[in-house]
């Protein structure tokens, strides 16, 4: 599949900031199954600094804007080839230890519930790829997909008490779930060309690690694993750690953030 | 761990005394007995006051690395020195130098292919799920290879020749500024000594440490490196070393808010206009560092400063990540390090450890509870440790719910005979135990300036050297034979 992504993020600052640095992790990598074939981020203004690959294998750029900054528009647009590969992770250049990512965040701490799921799920015979299914069925079953419910600062916890979210909701839940059964489990930001009723064409997914098979992709939101409708832009620990834009602004105005996002197949254009 | 250092102390609690061995004094002492014998009590008592004057109006006030307690109080100073033969140091000289050699092979292998992880010498999970293994330097090779720039080392004496590490600080250890005072004031209040003694100086330190700062600039600088030392803040406890470093090497004393990232490098503000920083000194822990990369509520770090750093832009030292190294549980594993990257015997001994976490270790330090220092595996600062001998029964008892509670937490050495350093006490001259903290430079080449901070237990019989627990300094010196 060809998918033509495009993706606007605007911050209008209010009074305008004395200033704005970002970190940006907007670039996906071509791994098997996915071919960036164009790929260009456009940021009007500000300076940009050298990019690298991190140890996960994601692009990073800075960018930092001097003030008065009154607004700051990221347009992100590209065409990436996609293919099937039923989720699994492969030909992806990284080095960060797997192991590594068995940590928690504030985000993504088990707390009981989640150690009772895991211990279950265990306890029931499940391993390896079986046990790491299970556990994104179990995550989907119990958080409903319901808009507006939660907010970026909602935890796995509270997302699993409360039985609704959204996508970062179920990463973060399928993560905390993951650490309490022992799978290094990490978060995951792309796109999504929708079908179905979720609509997210910005969307997030977790990856856990499974013996034998390496990372894998696991879309609780829409209880599938990704395929060749997913592009993966970049991974961490949690929506924080993963952002496709992090930034600090100095100055005490209000910031608001509109975002536009557009996931087509390429040859219908 | 078998446990093999059972009853280290052997039946009779016996300390070595650094000066005097079966009543005769050793060499290195030779050159102060008189000194300290023929001063009149009423001439030390005024030196002792002029001392703690001569601190108070240069304001060294500061705890040692992470001992908490209040930031205010002066730390006394014992105006008997420690003293150190020039073969006894060279030892002491060449096993720091291993080790901060080591553990920085580990540091850039662990971040790298991590081969000792493969060759099944340590176990990956103390590795990989350390908190202090940072994922964002992962892969990331910082100038020279070298991770920690400056190695503290801690280190306990039991005999003339036996000398144990305690722990490594491969962060941002603390406490040089008085390896540098007390040396200052020891000379300005007793230059005789310096005279009559062939003392190895340590004032080059802050040259030293210059030069292997800019050793490690970045390839993308050329020309002098600009180098700067980022503070937390005058609040901060070591605030005082902060500035007093900054000082005497001549470079720039910044806060968060006086650097800011630009295009491909880090810039400082200064009344000319923004200047480039090639290198940092920072004296903030890794998560404030910069709040694009890790605690986004940080206020004393700079946006996007790892940026800049993982693409070559600028220096930081201690690299970020550098924690892993020095960590209770890794530290177990460093003689493996020597062997494994070096291919040398350990010149200096680890403490014997028992990890609380194994089952087998577990039983041995709930049965020995009273001979034994357990210590938090992520503590310092002498806080929430139990020091077995000096414990009642009650204390023992409570500590041991603790363990038990949550084993992985602790970790358990024998009670060593630490040595013992004739100090200036009340009623005269007594023997009090002291340990020690070389400062050991890695950048280009090696570099250890012939001293370190020796703390001192001032309470009699303690083996508590933290200042937070009534410990002091003495002025260290390397004495040529």
């Amino acid at each position: 599949m060809k998918l033509h992504v495009s993706h606007s993020t605007r911050y209008a600052f209010d009074p305008p900031m004395r200033g704005v640095a970002q970190s940006l992790r907007l670039w996906p990598s071509t791994f098997e199954g996915q071919k960036v074939q164009r790929w260009d981020v456009s940021i009007e203004g500000g300076t940009r600094g050298a990019g690298f690959r991190d140890g996960a294998g994601d692009w990073i750029e800075t960018i930092t804007f001097l003030g008065p900054v009154g607004e700051i528009v990221v347009n992100v647009e590209g065409i990436v080839e996609t293919e099937n590969r039923s989720g699994l992770l492969k030909g992806h250049r990284e080095k960060v230890p797997p192991m590594a990512y068995l940590r928690h965040t504030d985000y993504t701490r088990p707390d009981a519930e989640f150690k009772i799921m895991a211990e279950r799920a265990i306890a029931d015979g499940k391993t390896g790829l079986d046990l790491a299914h299970h556990l994104s069925s179990l995550i989907s079953d119990a958080i409903k997909y319901t808009p507006g419910e939660t907010d970026p600062s909602t935890t796995a916890a509270e997302a699993l008490a409360s039985g609704n979210g959204v996508c970062q909701d179920h990463a973060h839940a399928l993560i905390a779930a993951a650490l309490a059964a022992n799978i290094p489990a990490r978060y995951v930001t792309g796109y999504l060309h929708a079908q179905g009723d979720i609509a997210e064409a910005s969307h997030a997914w977790a990856e856990l690690y499974v013996s034998d098979f390496g990372w894998v992709g696991f879309d609780a939101s829409n209880r599938a694993c990704p395929d060749e409708h997913y592009v993966r832009v970049g991974s961490g620990f949690d929506s924080i750690d993963a952002a496709p834009i992090r930034g600090v602004a100095q100055g005490s105005g209000t910031e608001a953030l509109s975002i536009n996002v557009s996931v087509v197949e390429a040859a219908q254009q | 761990m078998v446990p093999n250092k059972r009853g280290h102390m052997g039946e009779k609690p016996a300390y070595f005394n650094e000066m005097f061995e079966d009543g005769a004094c050793r060499p290195p002492y030779a050159g102060i007995e008189g000194w300290a014998n023929d001063m009149p009590a009423e001439f030390r008592s005024l030196k002792q006051s002029e001392a703690e004057a001569l601190f108070r109006r240069i304001g060294i006030t500061f705890a040692v690395y992470g001992e908490g307690g209040d930031p205010d109080r002066l730390i006394p100073f014992d105006m008997f020195p420690r003293v150190f033969s020039t073969s006894e140091w060279r030892k002491l000289e060449r096993g720091v130098k291993q080790r901060a050699r080591a553990l920085n092979a580990f540091l850039l292998d662990v971040y790298g292919r991590g081969e000792i992880v493969r060759a099944g010498k340590i176990p990956a999970r103390l590795v990989y799920q350390n908190e202090a293994f940072e994922k964002a330097v992962v892969g990331f090779k910082p100038p020279r290879g070298v991770y920690s720039h400056i190695v503290g080392i801690d280190l306990v004496r039991t005999g003339p020749g036996e000398f144990f590490v305690l722990e490594d600080n491969c962060r941002t250890p603390s406490g040089v500024s008085y390896m540098l005072e007390n040396r200052e004031i020891m000379m300005r209040m007793f230059p005789q000594l310096f005279r009559e003694n062939r003392i190895a100086p340590v004032e080059n330190y802050p040259t030293l440490l210059r030069n292997t700062l800019a050793s490690v600039a970045p390839e993308k600088c050329e020309g002098d490196p600009t180098l700067a030392i980022l503070t937390p803040g005058h609040f901060n406890s070591a605030y005082y070393e902060h500035s007093f470093l900054a000082d005497m090497m001549g470079i720039e004393l910044v806060e968060g808010q006086d650097l800011f990232v630009e295009g491909d490098y880090c810039w400082m503000r200064t009344t000319e206009g923004p200047q480039k920083v090639d290198v940092i000194y920072r004296r903030i822990d890794d998560a404030y560092i910069d709040p694009l990369c890790f605690k986004p509520d940080s206020m004393l770090g700079v946006p996007g400063l790892m940026n800049v750093y993982r693409s070559g832009g600028v220096s930081i030292t201690s690299a970020p990540g550098a924690g892993v190294a020095d960590d209770k549980a890794v530290y177990t594993f460093v003689p493996e390090m020597i062997r494994f990257y070096l291919g040398e015997e350990p010149i200096l001994n680890n403490v014997p450890t028992w990890q609380c976490a194994k089952q087998d270790d577990l039983r041995y330090v709930l049965d020995n509870l009273g001979d034994l220092v357990v210590k938090e595996v992520h503590g310092s600062g002498g806080y929430g440790m139990l020091v077995g001998p000096k414990s009642t029964k009650d204390q023992i008892e409570a500590f041991r719910l603790k363990i038990e509670e949550d084993p992985g937490n602790y970790i358990a050495q024998p009670t060593l005979a630490l040595s013992t350093c004739p100090t200036f006490v009340e009623e005269g001259i007594a023997p009090r135990h002291v340990d020690l903290r070389p400062y050991c430079l890695v950048g280009e080449s090696i570099e250890l300036v012939p001293g370190g901070l020796t703390r001192v237990a001032l309470t009699e019989g303690s083996l508590v050297v933290n200042s937070s627990q009534g410990g002091g300094v003495k002025d260290t010196w390397v004495i040529a034979e």
